[in-house]
């Protein structure tokens, strides 16, 4: 099987607000070595008000998608707000009435996000944010031609991981953090470990309900 | 922790419904619980003045609501911009038919946050324009001046946008008369101690004890250096050094001088390093047409000081002088 159906990919939706709620204090510890300390926090407020959306009503995978993107967009402020929920909102936007989700339809709803982001945001790769993560990512899947699905989706996940530990080593250029300059070396960017949790969160699940 | 409060997570909303209970002659409630707005907003024949941010910074945003100043806020999480939704919801407030002038502070999520906001409003037929401020000198480099933050400086664009707007200028007029006012501004702080946010439960930067954080943010983005802590002279010298040079303010220029507090450095301090900004712009010629010496944008309980310097011209005077009554800042007509 190459393709989820959008009933079964609700599951993916359930699984990111899990992996978010249980790294809430990781992800706080990271953003407090340069940061404010409350990305976690922002966070976990966003995922679990939709959980609490999708508990009052369920629906499927692009609804989730959605309802994410939104909440993210219109309840939770600071970068992340905005950058997640247009990530969310992009990708449900994608893959809205496509009945079953294979390689291509992923890979066009990941540029559909990724051209939304850049839409709002000047990151590029080297500026020490979620952008070094989600860009490699993106080229990775788009790069594994003649690839199945689930393997477009490791290549994804092995770039994002490395895309994540690449920010120890860089000066951040934008966001609150870059006013630290050359202080902000040796630590990771809290963005990019979200940003990898929430793409390796979705390539595992996507991989478990594609039965490989 | 020492902090006097209820449940870590509710201080912003908790705040919130005090304050309106202490300023119920000055501002209402919104539908957005999280959008307060001057009581008798939106002032007909009048163009809106929004602004927003991240909470902990009292009295901004909410405390400089008020007559001839901002007629709508968005109030984020503590140190968080609020989402595009408040702005939103603050740009509906504030409009009275004439437009909307968003003034605020130079962030990365407020700039997201502020444009979207924006997106929305103008697809519902609301003519809305920006100013970014952008004061505080020692967050980046001159010629990459578009990159500095916006600090205590944006009081004083929300005094003279909401004096131009009140003055009856139109959306155009309001947008230049403010950028003006930020142009013709720079600002600097120096940071002696950290701040906490209660959710986060501990300090989010550490200073040693006897030394100074020198261009401090006022989320606790670090400075330009750390160094050991001076008198209140070699302080106002060392700040007027960089803010001074930077415009630059000249002998014969007249100016208004804001000196804020951080959140735990008392009026007592305040005024002895007034005193000596005071003396260093007399020397040099820099006629002080007024200045403000208080707790006008804090950092929660964070120990420190910043310097704001405006330049005036005929139109920024007069904008500056004409009266206002809010909760952060007072002028009398004169």
């Amino acid at each position: 099987m190459d393709k989820f159906t959008q009933e079964a990919g609700s599951l993916i939706v359930d699984r990111l607000i899990l992996a978010i709620q249980e790294n809430k204090q990781y992800l706080s510890d990271i953003d407090g070595a340069i940061g404010d300390g409350d990305h976690g926090i922002n966070m976990n407020k966003g995922f679990t008000l939709c959980r609490e959306a999708l508990d009052k009503q369920p629906g499927d995978f692009t609804y989730g998608l959605k309802t994410l993107g939104k909440i993210l967009m219109m309840k939770i402020g600071g970068s992340m707000g905005p950058l997640y929920g247009k990530f969310f909102l992009s990708i449900g936007k994608a893959l809205d009435g496509v009945p079953e989700i294979g390689k291509e339809e992923f890979g066009a709803a990941l540029n559909a996000a990724l051209d939304a982001i850049h839409a709002i945001s000047p990151a590029q790769v080297g500026d020490k944010t979620l952008m070094d993560v989600l860009i490699p990512a993106q080229e990775a899947y788009n790069g594994a031609a003649g690839a199945s699905f689930a393997e477009a989706l490791d290549a994804m996940d092995a770039a994002a991981l490395k895309g994540r530990d690449s920010t120890v080593d860089m000066v951040a250029k934008l966001g609150r953090s870059s006013r630290l300059g050359e202080r902000s070396r040796g630590v990771m960017d809290a963005g990019s470990a979200s940003c990898y949790l929430i793409l390796h969160t979705m390539a595992d699940t996507i991989k478990e309900l594609l039965g490989a | 922790m020492q902090k006097i409060i209820n449940d870590p997570s509710c201080v912003v909303d908790e705040m919130l419904q005090g304050y309106v209970k202490a300023h119920k002659d000055l501002v209402s409630t919104t539908e957005n619980e999280r959008v307060l707005k001057y009581k008798a907003c939106p002032v007909e024949g009048k163009v809106g003045i929004v602004t927003g941010g991240g909470s902990g910074h009292k009295p901004a945003f909410i405390g400089y609501i008020g007559k001839n100043m901002c007629d709508a806020v968005a109030i984020g999480e503590l140190f968080s911009s609020p989402p595009a939704q408040m702005f939103y919801d603050a740009i509906h407030e504030a409009d009275a038919g004439k437009g909307v002038a968003i003034l605020y502070g130079n962030y990365a999520g407020d700039n997201m946050n502020v444009a979207m906001a924006m997106e929305m409003a103008e697809e519902d037929g609301i003519k809305v324009a920006k100013v970014v401020a952008n004061d505080d000198v020692p967050s980046s480099p001159k010629e990459t001046r578009e990159k500095r933050r916006g600090v205590a400086g944006e009081i004083l664009m929300w005094k003279v946008g909401g004096a131009k707007a009140a003055m009856g200028g139109s959306l155009e007029e309001v947008i230049a008369t403010a950028q003006k006012a930020i142009d013709n501004t720079r600002s600097m702080g120096v940071g002696l101690s950290p701040c906490t946010i209660p959710e986060v439960g501990h300090p989010n930067f550490t200073i040693e004890p006897g030394y100074m954080e020198v261009g401090i943010g006022h989320h606790g983005e670090p400075g330009i250096e750390v160094a050991k802590l001076e008198t209140a002279e070699q302080i106002a010298k060392r700040m007027c050094d960089v803010v001074l040079p930077d415009l630059p303010f000249c002998a014969g220029d007249e100016v208004v001088v804001l000196v804020s507090g951080l959140g735990s450095t008392p009026l007592l301090e305040q005024y002895i390093f007034y005193d000596e900004v005071e003396k260093i712009l007399t020397e040099k010629g820099i006629k002080i047409h007024q200045a403000l010496v208080g707790n006008y944008f804090t950092s929660l309980e964070m120990a420190g000081i910043t310097l704001t310097v405006m330049k005036l011209d005929d139109e920024l005077k007069e904008c500056f002088d004409l009266e206002c009554n809010s909760m952060g800042l007072t002028q009398y007509p004169k």
